[in-house]
Protein backbone atom coordinates (compact mmCIF):
# COMPACT_ATOMS: atom_id res chain seq x y z
CA UNK A 1 0.00 0.00 0.00
CA UNK A 2 1.26 3.55 -1.24
CA UNK A 3 0.70 6.75 0.15
CA UNK A 4 -1.72 8.61 -2.75
CA UNK A 5 -0.09 11.74 -2.43
CA UNK A 6 3.44 11.14 -2.62
CA UNK A 7 3.76 7.65 -3.81
CA UNK A 8 5.75 6.32 -0.74
CA UNK A 9 5.04 3.45 1.20
CA UNK A 10 2.38 4.18 3.38
CA UNK A 11 3.50 1.81 6.20
CA UNK A 12 7.02 3.81 5.99
CA UNK A 13 7.66 7.32 7.37
CA UNK A 14 5.34 10.32 8.54
CA UNK A 15 2.25 10.68 6.11
CA UNK A 16 0.79 13.31 7.99
CA UNK A 17 1.79 16.06 6.54
CA UNK A 18 0.48 14.47 3.36
CA UNK A 19 -3.18 13.75 4.76
CA UNK A 20 -3.46 17.41 5.49
CA UNK A 21 -2.45 18.17 2.39
CA UNK A 22 -4.73 16.14 1.04
CA UNK A 23 -7.62 17.96 2.45
CA UNK A 24 -6.97 20.29 -0.42
CA UNK A 25 -5.50 18.46 -3.24
CA UNK A 26 -6.93 14.83 -5.00
CA UNK A 27 -4.75 11.86 -4.46
CA UNK A 28 -1.98 11.72 -7.51
CA UNK A 29 -0.78 8.22 -7.18
CA UNK A 30 -2.48 5.17 -6.66
CA UNK A 31 -2.71 3.53 -2.93
CA UNK A 32 -2.33 0.01 -4.99
CA UNK A 33 0.45 0.29 -7.57
CA UNK A 34 2.09 3.77 -6.76
CA UNK A 35 1.71 4.60 -10.60
CA UNK A 36 0.69 8.15 -11.08
CA UNK A 37 -2.94 8.28 -12.09
CA UNK A 38 -4.28 10.68 -14.77
CA UNK A 39 -6.37 12.99 -12.07
CA UNK A 40 -9.29 15.53 -13.41
CA UNK A 41 -10.23 18.39 -10.94
CA UNK A 42 -13.76 20.00 -11.92
CA UNK A 43 -15.55 22.28 -9.59
CA UNK A 44 -17.34 19.88 -7.52
CA UNK A 45 -14.75 17.03 -7.33
CA UNK A 46 -12.27 14.82 -8.70
CA UNK A 47 -11.48 11.78 -10.66
CA UNK A 48 -7.79 9.69 -10.28
CA UNK A 49 -7.55 6.72 -12.82
CA UNK A 50 -4.90 4.00 -12.60
CA UNK A 51 -4.38 2.34 -15.68
CA UNK A 52 -4.14 -0.86 -13.62
CA UNK A 53 -6.69 -0.01 -10.97
CA UNK A 54 -9.13 1.82 -12.73
CA UNK A 55 -11.08 4.97 -11.46
CA UNK A 56 -11.69 6.33 -7.91
CA UNK A 57 -13.93 9.88 -7.46
CA UNK A 58 -14.04 12.15 -4.65
CA UNK B 1 -4.59 57.55 11.44
CA UNK B 2 -1.44 57.34 8.74
CA UNK B 3 -0.44 59.74 6.73
CA UNK B 4 -1.03 57.74 3.90
CA UNK B 5 -4.52 56.22 4.65
CA UNK B 6 -5.74 60.17 5.41
CA UNK B 7 -4.19 60.54 1.31
CA UNK B 8 -5.96 57.33 0.56
CA UNK B 9 -9.27 58.66 1.84
CA UNK B 10 -9.10 61.69 -0.22
CA UNK B 11 -7.52 60.19 -3.65
CA UNK B 12 -9.00 56.79 -3.53
CA UNK B 13 -12.17 57.12 -2.09
CA UNK B 14 -13.34 60.67 -2.74
CA UNK B 15 -12.10 61.08 -6.49
CA UNK B 16 -11.59 57.59 -7.15
CA UNK B 17 -7.77 58.18 -8.23
CA UNK B 18 -5.67 55.08 -7.71
CA UNK B 19 -3.09 54.63 -5.39
CA UNK B 20 0.30 55.36 -7.92
CA UNK B 21 3.55 52.58 -7.16
CA UNK B 22 5.02 54.56 -4.38
CA UNK B 23 1.63 55.01 -1.93
CA UNK B 24 1.01 51.11 -2.42
CA UNK B 25 4.48 50.54 -0.95
CA UNK B 26 3.72 53.01 1.77
CA UNK B 27 0.08 50.35 2.33
CA UNK B 28 2.31 47.05 1.92
CA UNK B 29 4.47 48.91 4.86
CA UNK B 30 1.62 49.38 6.84
CA UNK B 31 1.80 47.80 10.34
CA UNK B 32 -0.23 45.29 11.78
CA UNK B 33 -2.08 47.81 14.30
CA UNK B 34 -3.26 49.69 11.45
CA UNK B 35 -4.76 46.82 9.21
CA UNK B 36 -8.19 46.89 10.45
CA UNK B 37 -8.33 50.76 9.64
CA UNK B 38 -6.34 49.81 6.00
CA UNK B 39 -8.80 46.94 5.31
CA UNK B 40 -12.33 49.21 6.64
CA UNK B 41 -10.46 51.64 3.79
CA UNK B 42 -10.39 49.01 0.95
CA UNK B 43 -13.83 47.63 1.71
CA UNK B 44 -15.19 51.40 1.93
CA UNK B 45 -13.44 51.57 -1.97
CA UNK B 46 -14.88 48.62 -3.38
CA UNK B 47 -18.46 49.37 -2.00
CA UNK B 48 -18.41 53.05 -2.88
CA UNK B 49 -16.60 52.26 -6.45
CA UNK B 50 -17.96 48.49 -7.26
CA UNK B 51 -20.77 47.98 -5.07
CA UNK B 52 -22.02 45.20 -2.57
CA UNK B 53 -22.36 42.75 -5.67
CA UNK B 54 -19.87 39.50 -5.42
CA UNK B 55 -19.28 38.30 -9.08
CA UNK B 56 -18.72 34.32 -8.79
CA UNK B 57 -16.91 32.07 -11.09
CA UNK B 58 -15.94 28.02 -11.37
CA UNK B 59 -12.84 27.12 -13.44
CA UNK B 60 -12.20 23.84 -14.94
CA UNK B 61 -9.09 22.49 -16.92
CA UNK B 62 -10.03 21.77 -20.10
CA UNK B 63 -5.94 20.34 -20.65
CA UNK B 64 -4.14 19.50 -17.92
CA UNK B 65 -0.16 18.75 -16.93
CA UNK B 66 2.33 18.70 -20.00
CA UNK B 67 2.89 22.55 -20.67
CA UNK B 68 6.33 23.28 -22.30
CA UNK B 69 6.93 26.31 -20.18
CA UNK B 70 8.97 26.21 -17.24
CA UNK B 71 6.31 28.80 -15.14
CA UNK B 72 8.23 27.76 -11.51
CA UNK B 73 5.20 27.87 -9.57
CA UNK B 74 3.01 25.51 -11.71
CA UNK B 75 2.74 21.60 -11.10
CA UNK B 76 1.44 21.46 -14.49
CA UNK B 77 4.76 22.35 -16.83
CA UNK B 78 6.54 19.19 -18.14
CA UNK B 79 9.86 19.82 -17.54
CA UNK B 80 9.35 19.58 -13.67
CA UNK B 81 8.92 16.41 -11.62
CA UNK B 82 5.41 16.95 -10.91
CA UNK B 83 3.13 14.23 -9.89
CA UNK B 84 0.77 15.63 -12.28
CA UNK B 85 0.05 13.93 -15.64
CA UNK B 86 -1.36 15.11 -18.70
CA UNK B 87 -4.87 14.91 -19.15
CA UNK B 88 -8.12 16.05 -21.67
CA UNK B 89 -11.22 16.86 -20.54
CA UNK B 90 -14.03 15.50 -22.90
CA UNK B 91 -17.26 17.65 -24.21
CA UNK B 92 -19.87 16.29 -21.98
CA UNK B 93 -17.36 16.60 -19.11
CA UNK B 94 -16.64 20.40 -19.61
CA UNK B 95 -20.79 20.89 -20.65
CA UNK B 96 -21.74 18.94 -17.30
CA UNK B 97 -19.03 20.81 -15.23
CA UNK B 98 -20.54 24.40 -16.63
CA UNK B 99 -23.63 22.77 -15.51
CA UNK B 100 -22.33 22.15 -11.86
CA UNK B 101 -20.94 25.77 -11.58
CA UNK B 102 -23.91 27.34 -12.91
CA UNK B 103 -26.08 25.64 -10.24
CA UNK B 104 -23.83 27.21 -7.22
CA UNK B 105 -25.25 30.33 -8.51
CA UNK B 106 -22.15 31.23 -10.66
CA UNK B 107 -21.92 33.41 -13.32
CA UNK B 108 -18.93 32.89 -14.86
CA UNK B 109 -16.99 29.63 -15.97
CA UNK B 110 -13.45 30.29 -17.07
CA UNK B 111 -12.16 27.10 -19.33
CA UNK B 112 -8.25 26.86 -18.82
CA UNK B 113 -5.50 24.95 -20.55
CA UNK B 114 -2.02 24.44 -19.77
CA UNK B 115 -0.09 25.52 -22.68
CA UNK B 116 2.58 27.91 -24.47
CA UNK B 117 -0.57 29.01 -26.51
CA UNK B 118 -3.27 26.58 -28.19
CA UNK B 119 -3.05 24.74 -31.16
CA UNK B 120 -5.59 23.94 -33.68
CA UNK B 121 -6.39 20.93 -31.78
CA UNK B 122 -7.06 22.95 -28.37
CA UNK B 123 -8.98 25.84 -31.07
CA UNK B 124 -11.41 23.30 -32.24
CA UNK B 125 -11.74 21.84 -28.79
CA UNK B 126 -12.71 25.28 -27.07
CA UNK B 127 -15.19 26.07 -30.55
CA UNK B 128 -17.03 22.70 -29.84
CA UNK B 129 -16.74 22.87 -26.27
CA UNK B 130 -18.34 26.80 -25.77
CA UNK B 131 -20.98 25.87 -28.59
CA UNK B 132 -22.15 23.10 -26.16
CA UNK B 133 -21.71 24.87 -23.04
CA UNK B 134 -23.92 27.63 -24.69
CA UNK B 135 -26.73 25.74 -26.10
CA UNK B 136 -26.83 24.24 -22.37
CA UNK B 137 -25.97 26.40 -20.06
CA UNK B 138 -27.00 30.01 -18.96
CA UNK B 139 -23.82 31.21 -18.11
CA UNK B 140 -20.78 33.44 -19.37
CA UNK B 141 -17.36 31.71 -20.90
CA UNK B 142 -14.27 32.64 -20.37
CA UNK B 143 -10.20 31.22 -21.39
CA UNK B 144 -7.65 30.97 -20.18
CA UNK B 145 -4.93 29.18 -23.00
CA UNK B 146 -1.46 31.17 -22.83
CA UNK B 147 -0.33 33.81 -25.18
CA UNK B 148 -2.46 34.27 -28.49
CA UNK B 149 -2.21 35.28 -32.06
CA UNK B 150 -4.37 37.85 -33.31
CA UNK B 151 -6.02 35.12 -35.19
CA UNK B 152 -6.88 33.21 -32.09
CA UNK B 153 -8.36 36.05 -30.23
CA UNK B 154 -10.38 37.06 -33.50
CA UNK B 155 -11.62 32.98 -33.14
CA UNK B 156 -12.33 33.21 -29.44
CA UNK B 157 -14.27 36.03 -30.08
CA UNK B 158 -16.26 34.54 -32.72
CA UNK B 159 -17.11 32.05 -30.33
CA UNK B 160 -18.65 34.26 -27.87
CA UNK B 161 -15.91 34.11 -25.43
CA UNK B 162 -16.30 37.39 -23.33
CA UNK B 163 -13.37 37.81 -21.16
CA UNK B 164 -9.83 36.52 -21.22
CA UNK B 165 -7.60 35.43 -18.21
CA UNK B 166 -4.14 36.30 -19.23
CA UNK B 167 -1.80 36.20 -15.45
CA UNK B 168 1.32 38.83 -15.51
CA UNK B 169 1.90 36.41 -12.71
CA UNK B 170 4.50 38.69 -11.12
CA UNK B 171 5.73 42.12 -11.91
CA UNK B 172 8.08 42.80 -14.68
CA UNK B 173 11.60 42.55 -12.81
CA UNK B 174 10.62 39.66 -10.96
CA UNK B 175 9.18 37.55 -14.36
CA UNK B 176 12.45 36.61 -15.19
CA UNK B 177 13.07 34.91 -12.02
CA UNK B 178 9.76 32.94 -12.48
CA UNK B 179 9.86 32.17 -16.00
CA UNK B 180 11.98 31.89 -18.37
CA UNK B 181 10.06 29.72 -21.44
CA UNK B 182 8.65 32.98 -22.52
CA UNK B 183 8.90 36.86 -21.48
CA UNK B 184 6.87 39.52 -19.51
CA UNK B 185 6.44 41.33 -22.77
CA UNK B 186 5.13 38.14 -24.82
CA UNK B 187 2.68 37.94 -21.86
CA UNK B 188 1.62 41.75 -22.06
CA UNK B 189 1.38 41.38 -26.38
CA UNK B 190 -1.27 39.20 -26.07
CA UNK B 191 -3.32 41.41 -23.48
CA UNK B 192 -3.19 44.08 -25.33
CA UNK B 193 -4.66 41.77 -28.52
CA UNK B 194 -7.45 40.66 -26.32
CA UNK B 195 -8.14 44.45 -24.93
CA UNK B 196 -8.41 45.79 -28.46
CA UNK B 197 -10.83 42.87 -29.68
CA UNK B 198 -13.30 43.98 -26.74
CA UNK B 199 -13.04 41.47 -24.38
CA UNK B 200 -12.78 41.66 -21.22
CA UNK B 201 -9.40 41.46 -19.85
CA UNK B 202 -8.40 39.27 -16.90
CA UNK B 203 -5.12 39.69 -15.62
CA UNK B 204 -3.77 39.48 -12.14
CA UNK B 205 -1.03 37.28 -10.84
CA UNK B 206 0.80 35.09 -7.31
CA UNK B 207 1.80 36.48 -4.27
CA UNK B 208 5.06 34.99 -2.81
CA UNK B 209 6.90 34.22 -5.54
CA UNK B 210 10.07 35.44 -3.55
CA UNK B 211 9.15 38.99 -4.68
CA UNK B 212 9.73 41.67 -2.21
CA UNK B 213 7.26 44.21 -0.90
CA UNK B 214 8.95 46.98 -3.62
CA UNK B 215 7.87 44.17 -6.20
CA UNK B 216 4.65 43.61 -5.18
CA UNK B 217 4.07 47.90 -5.33
CA UNK B 218 5.51 47.45 -8.79
CA UNK B 219 2.71 44.47 -10.23
CA UNK B 220 -0.11 46.48 -8.92
CA UNK B 221 1.18 49.45 -10.62
CA UNK B 222 1.85 47.76 -13.56
CA UNK B 223 -1.61 45.82 -13.37
CA UNK B 224 -3.47 49.50 -12.89
CA UNK B 225 -1.91 50.45 -16.17
CA UNK B 226 -3.27 47.54 -17.62
CA UNK B 227 -6.62 48.19 -16.43
CA UNK B 228 -7.79 45.34 -16.89
CA UNK B 229 -11.82 44.49 -15.81
CA UNK B 230 -10.87 41.38 -13.46
CA UNK B 231 -7.58 41.05 -11.49
CA UNK B 232 -7.52 37.29 -9.71
CA UNK B 233 -5.07 37.51 -6.76
CA UNK B 234 -3.56 34.03 -5.95
CA UNK B 235 -1.25 33.25 -3.64
CA UNK B 236 1.33 30.35 -3.64
CA UNK B 237 0.50 26.84 -2.57
CA UNK B 238 3.99 24.99 -2.83
CA UNK B 239 3.50 22.47 -5.27
CA UNK B 240 5.84 19.04 -4.84
CA UNK B 241 8.58 18.89 -7.47
CA UNK B 242 8.37 23.13 -8.75
CA UNK B 243 11.22 24.83 -8.23
CA UNK B 244 9.11 26.92 -5.37
CA UNK B 245 7.71 23.98 -3.86
CA UNK B 246 9.60 24.74 -0.70
CA UNK B 247 8.44 28.56 -0.76
CA UNK B 248 7.28 29.61 2.36
CA UNK B 249 3.34 30.22 2.12
CA UNK B 250 2.57 34.62 2.53
CA UNK B 251 1.54 35.43 6.41
CA UNK B 252 -2.32 36.05 6.23
CA UNK B 253 -2.26 39.56 7.69
CA UNK B 254 0.68 40.13 4.40
CA UNK B 255 -2.16 39.04 2.10
CA UNK B 256 -4.65 40.82 3.67
CA UNK B 257 -2.56 43.85 3.20
CA UNK B 258 -1.93 42.92 -0.15
CA UNK B 259 -5.36 42.91 -1.28
CA UNK B 260 -6.20 46.21 0.05
CA UNK B 261 -3.13 47.16 -1.62
CA UNK B 262 -4.10 46.04 -4.51
CA UNK B 263 -7.62 47.65 -3.95
CA UNK B 264 -6.60 50.92 -3.15
CA UNK B 265 -4.43 50.98 -6.42
CA UNK B 266 -7.16 49.83 -8.67
CA UNK B 267 -10.45 51.07 -7.11
CA UNK B 268 -12.79 49.93 -9.99
CA UNK B 269 -11.45 46.48 -10.71
CA UNK B 270 -12.86 43.13 -9.74
CA UNK B 271 -10.68 42.03 -7.59
CA UNK B 272 -10.55 38.17 -7.15
CA UNK B 273 -9.93 35.60 -4.50
CA UNK B 274 -8.65 33.22 -6.22
CA UNK B 275 -6.28 30.22 -5.71
CA UNK B 276 -4.08 29.31 -2.47
CA UNK B 277 -6.55 31.31 -0.39
CA UNK B 278 -7.44 28.39 1.75
CA UNK B 279 -3.74 27.70 2.90
CA UNK B 280 -2.57 31.56 3.24
CA UNK B 281 -6.12 32.46 4.99
CA UNK B 282 -8.08 29.60 6.08
CA UNK B 283 -11.78 30.41 6.25
CA UNK B 284 -11.61 33.41 8.74
CA UNK B 285 -9.53 35.52 6.60
CA UNK B 286 -11.49 34.46 3.43
CA UNK B 287 -14.14 36.72 5.88
CA UNK B 288 -11.70 39.03 6.00
CA UNK B 289 -10.34 39.51 2.91
CA UNK B 290 -14.37 40.14 1.08
CA UNK B 291 -14.18 43.01 3.82
CA UNK B 292 -10.86 44.15 2.37
CA UNK B 293 -11.50 45.22 -0.72
CA UNK B 294 -11.89 41.78 -2.59
CA UNK B 295 -15.66 41.56 -4.53
CA UNK B 296 -15.66 38.65 -6.45
CA UNK B 297 -14.23 34.77 -5.69
CA UNK B 298 -13.49 31.44 -7.57
CA UNK B 299 -15.64 28.71 -5.75
CA UNK B 300 -15.07 25.37 -5.62
CA UNK B 301 -12.06 23.08 -7.00
CA UNK B 302 -9.44 24.80 -8.83
CA UNK B 303 -6.84 23.46 -12.12
CA UNK B 304 -5.40 20.56 -9.41
CA UNK B 305 -6.03 21.55 -6.43
CA UNK B 306 -9.19 21.67 -3.98
CA UNK B 307 -11.07 24.36 -2.62
CA UNK B 308 -13.48 25.58 0.16
CA UNK B 309 -17.15 23.36 -1.16
CA UNK B 310 -18.93 26.69 -2.85
CA UNK B 311 -21.70 26.25 -0.46
CA UNK B 312 -19.31 27.82 2.36
CA UNK B 313 -18.30 30.59 -0.01
CA UNK B 314 -21.97 31.48 -0.92
CA UNK B 315 -23.29 31.18 2.60
CA UNK B 316 -20.54 33.75 4.11
CA UNK B 317 -21.47 36.11 1.10
CA UNK B 318 -25.19 36.00 2.52
CA UNK B 319 -23.89 36.05 5.67
CA UNK B 320 -21.90 39.38 4.67
CA UNK B 321 -25.17 40.31 2.90
CA UNK B 322 -23.28 40.72 -0.30
CA UNK B 323 -25.21 39.90 -2.88
CA UNK B 324 -23.85 37.46 -6.13
CA UNK B 325 -24.23 39.05 -9.57
CA UNK B 326 -26.32 38.39 -12.17
CA UNK B 327 -25.84 37.46 -15.53
CA UNK B 328 -25.08 40.16 -18.02
CA UNK B 329 -23.64 39.61 -21.27
CA UNK B 330 -20.67 42.37 -22.42
CA UNK B 331 -20.01 40.65 -26.00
Amino acid sequence: MFCDRCGEPAAQGDHSGCAAARELEPPRFCPDCRRRMKVQVVPTGWTATCVEHGTRTS
Amino acid sequence: MSEILDRARAQVLNDGVGLDEAQTLEVLRLGDDELPELLQLAHDVRMKWCGPEVEVEGIISLKTGGCPEDCHFCSQSGLFASPVRSVWLDIPSLVEAAKQTAATGATEFCIVAAVRGPDKRLMDQMREGVKAIKAEVDIQVAASLGMLSQEQVDDLVDMGVHRYNHNLETCRSHFPNVVTTHTWEERWGTLKMVRDSGMEVCCGGILGLGETLEQRAEFAAQLAELDPHEVPMNFLNPRPGTPLGDQPVVEGKDALRAIAAFRLAMPRTILRFAGGREITLGDLGTRDGLLGGINAVIVGNYLTTLGRPATSDLELLQDLKMPVKALSATI
